[in-house]
């Protein structure tokens, strides 16, 4: 018997499967995930894997919460160490009182084991072994047989499993056979030979609703069809490789003409990122809503066409899926740490626009926003995801699209226009608002043309070094930024049921954790009130959230309180009253570790002395 | 005189071309290149080569990268958008621009700073993707705005202005464009507007990565003896291979035609090129001797100019992407999005 006592609890626990990078475990566990998902129960797993092809270790973390609690949550209840690398590690990171599966064909030594935990062994390689001859099969059926066992253990609805297995095999239905025999192997097995259910258990739940399960990347991607991008220009790198790969399988199914069958639009895979912004730059200067998906090192690449498109005020739309730097950093984890270099990307005085999507369900609405942000400020977007968001199944509320909406796509100048005698000067600011009106090439045989060039000019688009248009035009630029305080995504308050001095900023994938976290913090006494930040440059709401508390936590995923830096520089606040709450070791930040971090800080606050005896 | 404006007195006498416009509508601004720039007889070919083929001056889109061939874009065609962009990135802008609106001219203008060096790899991949363009390369040898440091196609043992001798090899851009796959290549010089003005007609019409190199003599800094670029040196070693004369779609074709001198290549948009063969020897059609051919050549020291491929069958990157007709930029909401109904099913596939 373990000396912590067994773990008891129903729909809420975390289940870390450890494997071997590229051994076929990730279909098998995401099926995993999903089949508690179709049981109603909430659900959020994380692919936890390396920059590597095959061999290296890779986790999948499964958090059931019936709650909806889905930020990751730290520690596993129960872990099925499959990878002998990793394997005392693995049991290391278990919770007291937690449960260890594990194949036991080869015996290991009781000191390899925990005294606080149950541990279960299956002999799988050698089931697989007198199962299958083939080498291949015996590692693939493995991991059916695991998720056989399993259902097992924690009463796992086995009609389900049967059914998705269905499902992922249709069209190759010789296989679905198999794979369910697989699972019925480990599920009999687990029947006959181990103590189930185990303390950890499933029940059948009504909490998911109508909510969806899809990664961010493939919502984004989904996203920018919505939104009318007909030309995407990109390179491959981790992590945003999967939203090109998505964009291009959503148009091969949504955007290809059913008469003629040919495509509504145009990807290129550049030669590097400078040549996917330089495309981008090109079709957008052209007419066409254009994307590009990049990371941290592909924005480093871009920067001088970045600057350009400021400069020269052309639409741009860049999906970061953020991941950890600097330089090459963790290539496969994930952080938010290239606000900055967002922000501010390129040499001389520039400012960029960025939304900030919370899951899937705003990635897909930032997405499509981004082009119509894009053509009314003419200038770059950066639409800031995360590996967190991009690359993990999350369960969202699903997509929505109003049919009456049209694209906005700002200040154009048409033919008719130019034909009524309007005045056309590329950068003259008609309205007051800083945003001038632009032609696309081709337009008018005699009026319209101008150059566009990262030169300075004047209002009129010629050439000047002169410094009073070069201030005046760089004034204007400030007037557009401040024009899109009100245009960009705002941000969203909650307030505590009553007043407090304290208040927190947060933004993006730190979403899910800070909303358990509140909870948390509020059962440590103290309450709190939140605001998540949603676009840049800020609204001005957030300068009056900041006035009207003492103290401001800003919790950010990145060494250096990059977000804080922002707000101190763009709303002029003491630095003193934003109180930075970083998490950045590459793993998603969890609500254990805001809750301790602000809850220790409000601790010492509201510390009062003690009462000294007279 | 670069700071008086140009006058917009017409002459009415000038010709006409049958669109009505004279040579002074494909003009831009007075140009601020040194008198006697090769690249100023380049933007006068360009502008000859427009009002030639009648071309509405506004459906030209003209990108460039920087430098002082970049800068030769607002002297020609001033009713066309132009897009001076970033270094060596020529080639991406237009790519993009390309697939925005496939309905109109592109014109690439770029120089051997541009190109050679931190554009190599754009040039490269443009060429390969087969972008529908005409891509010139105003070719110097020398760096002219930063005075007069050596470029990529410098020749190995060239001299500079101020006597260093370049001992890196030169990249030949004609040759390499062969070896990407361009389906129009040709070399030219600026001293000789009889031969490029219809090479540029004949790329204008070529559906498909037309690439045209232009020795064009730097006369602030590479004119002297001991340069390879220079006016005297390119006369003197100029080998041309044939002559072109251009016949538009619209233009009967009245060639006296001599058998065996004159070839006719009819190109995918029904313009045709008459090809008056100067060396016999050389054949038009065949990339890998047309390789052999200039680098046995150059190694004498000889400038291999003329057309010097072209592909009867070109094709495009449009027609690789198996894009719609329509231009990309027109398409409205209705052909792109798709809809709530359609949103509904994904999201039940998400379940």
């Amino acid at each position: 018997m373990p000396t912590a006592a067994p773990l008891s609890r129903i729909n809420d626990f975390v289940v870390r499967f450890a494997n071997v990078n590229g051994s076929g475990s990730a279909s098998a566990n995401e099926m995993f995930a999903r089949a508690i998902m179709r049981m109603g129960i909430p659900v959020a797993p994380r692919n936890i894997f390396p920059s590597n092809i095959q061999g290296l270790p890779t986790w999948y973390e499964v958090r059931v919460s019936e709650d909806g609690h889905l930020g990751a949550r730290g520690g596993t209840d129960l872990m099925v160490a499959m990878n002998p690398q990793t394997f005392d590690k693995d049991i290391a990171t278990i919770e007291p009182g937690g449960y260890l599966l594990y194949d036991s064909t080869k015996p290991y030594p009781a000191s390899k084991f925990r005294d606080d935990i149950t541990v279960i062994g299956v002999p799988l390689t050698a089931i697989c072994n007198r199962e299958y001859t083939d080498p291949r099969q015996r590692q693939l059926f493995k991991n059916i047989i695991y998720i056989g066992v399993l259902t097992a253990l924690i009463d796992m609805d086995v009609a389900v499993v049967e059914t998705l297995i269905a499902e992922q095999y249709k069209g190759k239905d010789k296989l679905i056979a198999p794979n369910v025999k697989a699972l019925h192997i480990g599920r009999d097995y687990a029947i006959l030979n181990l103590a189930h259910p185990i303390g950890l258990k499933l029940h059948q739940a009504d909490k998911v609703g109508d909510k969806i399960f899809v990664e961010g990347n493939s919502a984004a991607a989904l996203g920018a069809v919505y939104g009318g991008a007909t030309v995407c220009a990109w390179y491959p790198i981790t992590p945003s490789s999967s939203l090109a790969d998505a964009f291009t399988k959503h148009c091969a199914k949504l955007r290809v003409d059913p008469v003629t069958k040919k495509a509504k639009y145009a990807i290129v895979q550049a030669e590097d990122e400078l040549a996917s912004i330089g495309m981008v730059i090109g079709a957008a200067w052209n007419g066409a809503r254009s994307f590009t998906a990049t990371s941290g090192p592909g924005i480093s690449l871009m920067q001088e066409f970045i600057g350009l498109a400021y400069f020269a005020e052309i639409p741009a739309v860049i999906f970061n899926v953020q991941r950890a730097g600097p330089s090459t950093g963790m290539p496969t984890r994930t952080q938010q740490c290239d606000l900055i270099s967002c922000a501010y990307a390129s040499h001389g005085d520039t400012k960029h626009i960025m939304v900030f999507p919370e899951n899937p369900a705003e990635a897909f609405e930032m997405g499509a926003q981004a082009f119509d942000l894009a053509d009314r400020l003419q200038t770059p977007v950066f639409v800031m995801l995360d590996l967190e968001i991009g690359m993990n199944h999350h369960l969202t509320r699903p997509f929505t699209w109003d049919d009456t909406k049209v694209y906005d796509r700002g200040k154009v100048m048409t033919y008719e226009d130019l034909e009524a005698g309007k005045d056309f000067g590329r950068y003259l600011d008609v309205d007051g608002d800083g945003i001038p009106y632009r032609t696309y090439p081709g337009t008018h045989p005699t009026k319209g043309s101008f150059f566009t060039r990262g030169t300075s000019r004047d209002r009129y688009a010629k050439y000047t070094e002169e410094g009073a248009p070069y201030v005046d035009n760089m004034q204007r630029l400030l007037r557009k930024f401040e024009t899109a305080k009100d245009i960009v995504p705002k941000p969203l308050i909650a307030n505590a049921a009553k007043p407090t001095k304290y208040g927190v900023l947060y933004f993006g994938s730190t979403a899910p954790a800070m909303d358990e976290a509140i909870h948390m913090i509020e059962g440590r006494g103290h309450t709190i009130d939140r605001m998540r930040l949603r676009g840049f440059p800020f609204h001005s709401s957030v300068n009056s959230f900041v006035a009207d508390h003492d103290f401001i936590f800003v919790v950010e995923q990145n060494r250096d309180a990059q977000m804080r830096s922002l707000i101190v520089n763009e709303c002029g606040i003491d630095p003193v009253r934003l109180v930075p709450i970083l998490h950045f070791d590459g793993t998603p930040i969890t609500a254990r570790f805001i809750a301790k971090a602000i809850g220790d800080h409000l601790d010492q606050m509201t510390m009062k002395p003690a009462k000294v005896a007279s | 005189m670069t700071y008086l404006a140009k006058p917009k007195f017409h002459h009415p006498g000038l010709p006409k071309n049958e669109l009505g416009y004279t040579h002074r509508d494909y003009e831009g601004t007075v140009s601020t290149l040194c008198a006697g720039c090769g690249h100023d007889s380049i933007t006068g070919a360009i502008i000859q080569a427009c009002f030639e083929l009648a071309i509405e001056p506004h459906r030209v889109a003209k990108i460039s990268g920087i430098g002082c061939s970049s800068k030769t874009p607002t002297y020609f065609l001033g009713n066309s958008h132009g897009f001076n962009s970033v270094h060596g990135r020529m080639p991406s802008v237009l790519t993009g621009a390309n697939l925005a609106n496939r309905d109109l001219i592109y014109l690439g203008v770029s120089g051997d700073g541009d190109s050679a060096s931190i554009g190599l790899g754009q040039f490269a991949h443009c060429l390969r993707r087969g972008v529908n363009m005409t891509y010139i390369v105003e070719n110097n040898g020398v760096y002219g705005l930063t005075k007069g440091q050596f470029s990529a196609t410098a020749d190995r043992g060239s001299k500079s202005k101020r006597g260093v001798t370049n001992t890196d090899n030169s990249i030949d851009m004609v040759a390499m464009a062969l070896q990407l796959g361009a389906t129009f290549v040709a070399r030219s010089f600026s001293g000789d507007k009889e031969q490029l003005v219809p090479i540029i007609k004949a790329a204008i019409a070529h559906q498909g990565a037309a690439f045209i190199d232009v020795i064009s003599p730097c006369v602030a800094f590479n004119n002297h003896l001991g340069s390879t670029k220079s006016f005297d040196f390119v006369r003197e070693h100029n080998e041309a291979v044939n002559r072109l004369d251009f016949i538009s779609t619209r233009m009967p074709i009245g060639l006296q035609q001599e058998p065996g001198t004159v070839e006719i290549v009819e190109q995918h948009d029904g313009s045709k090129l008459a090809l008056r063969k100067l060396d016999a020897d050389y054949e038009v059609h065949d990339r890998a001797a047309a390789l052999g051919f200039l680098q046995h050549h150059a190694a004498k020291g000889q400038i291999v100019t003329g057309l010097l491929f072209v592909e009867k069958e070109a094709q495009d990157l449009h027609a690789h992407l198996g894009t719609v007709e329509a231009p990309l930029n027109k398409l409205e909401v209705k052909e792109l999005c798709p809809g709530s109904a359609v949103l509904d099913q994904i999201n039940a596939g998400l379940r």
